[in-house]
């Protein structure tokens, strides 16, 4: 008959250590990645979405607020920097051919870049949200921590950002092959150029799952995209604000 | 593996370090991740030494997404008002910037072959 409100004095109990949060998050991940392979890959069946619509899920049914959880999840989100990091090494193994195709790749990405910042911020204010989110959705396609650091600068909100640019990395990573499939794109090096540009490190996941080639070339349309959202966005926000 | 993540923290710290120093907006671990690749460039040894470990760690790039991934259950309240305008301003723009960027850069590299081709062909 105790053995009941124990149980929950349990969760009470562990939800108070990092321990509980770190590990719901490995096995959440764990869980998603096997569904991932069940569904042989297929991107509707991305890892960070059923992750986190598992651990939403949870945290809601028992009550537990985000910030109990997020004490022990912190440590798998730090290594997010050690990761942006390693990216240096898919970068140097492919580049000599990363460097004959420089030219179109720099293009390549303003073109896009400019694209995912402008029609962002027109759609957004189009709907007439409010200057907070709109500042908070214009550097969405680069990765979390730059993300971040420019909401900061331009008035929108960190946390806001982080989960809006988790949001565009897996719609990318979801939508990416259909896109690029209609607009008969077939180059493995555009294809995962495309979905680093657009959806960062989560688009750069979906293209390492694909192969080491389509992978690097996500990691390099992340890393330039993530440099050059920081230092333009910060500059041409004030610019489209203005006009509209 | 312990050494290839103290490598790989070491290059993050120094990131940081200059970020911090210049004020760059440019957030410390990209430029640590720009100082590692110079450096491998000039120490391949170190290149082989560091992959494996580093290979592991994007591997599972989707995990380290989930707890920020999570904050929605927080911040959803803060775009209550403007929730329609996110959902089709971020499928709009991500499809545009998909798009665009594919287009534009294949354009380009298949001009670039062509050149190519056009010069060995010209004795």
């Amino acid at each position: 008959m105790t053995a009941m409100p124990k149980l929950g004095g349990i969760w009470v109990f562990l939800a108070a250590t990092p321990l509980l949060g770190l590990t719901i998050t490995l096995l959440a991940y764990l869980i998603a990645q096997a569904l991932y392979a069940k569904a042989r890959f297929n991107p509707l069946a991305n890892p960070v979405l059923i992750a986190v619509a598992l651990l939403v899920t949870l945290l809601e049914v028992t009550g537990t607020p985000y910030a109990t959880y997020f004490e022990g999840a912190q440590f798998v989100h730090f290594l997010l920097g050690p990761a942006t990091v390693a990216l240096a090494l898919p970068l140097y193994r492919q580049w000599s051919k990363l460097r004959r195709a420089a030219l179109p790749l720099i293009v390549g990405l303003i073109a896009g870049s400019l694209t995912a910042i402008a029609s962002a911020v027109g759609v957004a204010a189009l709907f007439g949200a409010s200057h907070q989110t709109i500042a908070s959705l214009a550097p969405k396609s680069a990765t979390t921590p730059i993300a971040m650091a420019v909401a900061a600068k331009i008035g929108g909100i960190p946390s806001l950002t982080a989960v809006l640019v988790i949001s565009t990395g897996v719609f990318g990573a979801v939508c990416a092959r259909s896109i690029l499939n209609a607009l008969r794109v077939t180059e493995p090096e555009v294809r995962g150029f495309a979905l680093g540009v657009a959806s960062h490190g989560i688009g750069t996941a979906r293209a390492f799952q694909i192969s080491e080639e389509m992978g690097a070339f996500a990691g390099l349309g992340m890393g330039l995209n993530g440099v050059f959202t920081a230092f333009v966005v910060p500059i041409v926000l004030p610019v489209v604000a203005k006009w509209l | 593996m312990l050494r290839s993540l103290t490598t790989l923290l070491v290059f993050q710290c120094l990131g940081e370090g200059i970020s911090y120093l210049f004020s760059l907006p440019v957030p410390g671990p990209v430029i640590g991740m720009l100082l590692l690749f110079a450096f491998v460039m000039l120490r391949p040894k170190v290149a082989d030494a560091i992959e494996p470990t580093a290979l592991e760690l994007l591997r599972h790039l989707s995990l380290l997404f989930i707890p920020a991934g999570v904050g929605i259950m927080v911040s959803v309240d803060k775009i209550r008002g403007d929730a329609l305008a996110v959902v089709v301003s971020l499928a709009v723009s991500t499809t545009l910037a998909i798009a665009v960027t594919a287009l534009v850069t294949r354009a380009l590299l298949r001009r670039q072959r062509r050149e190519l081709a056009a010069q060995e062909d010209t004795p």
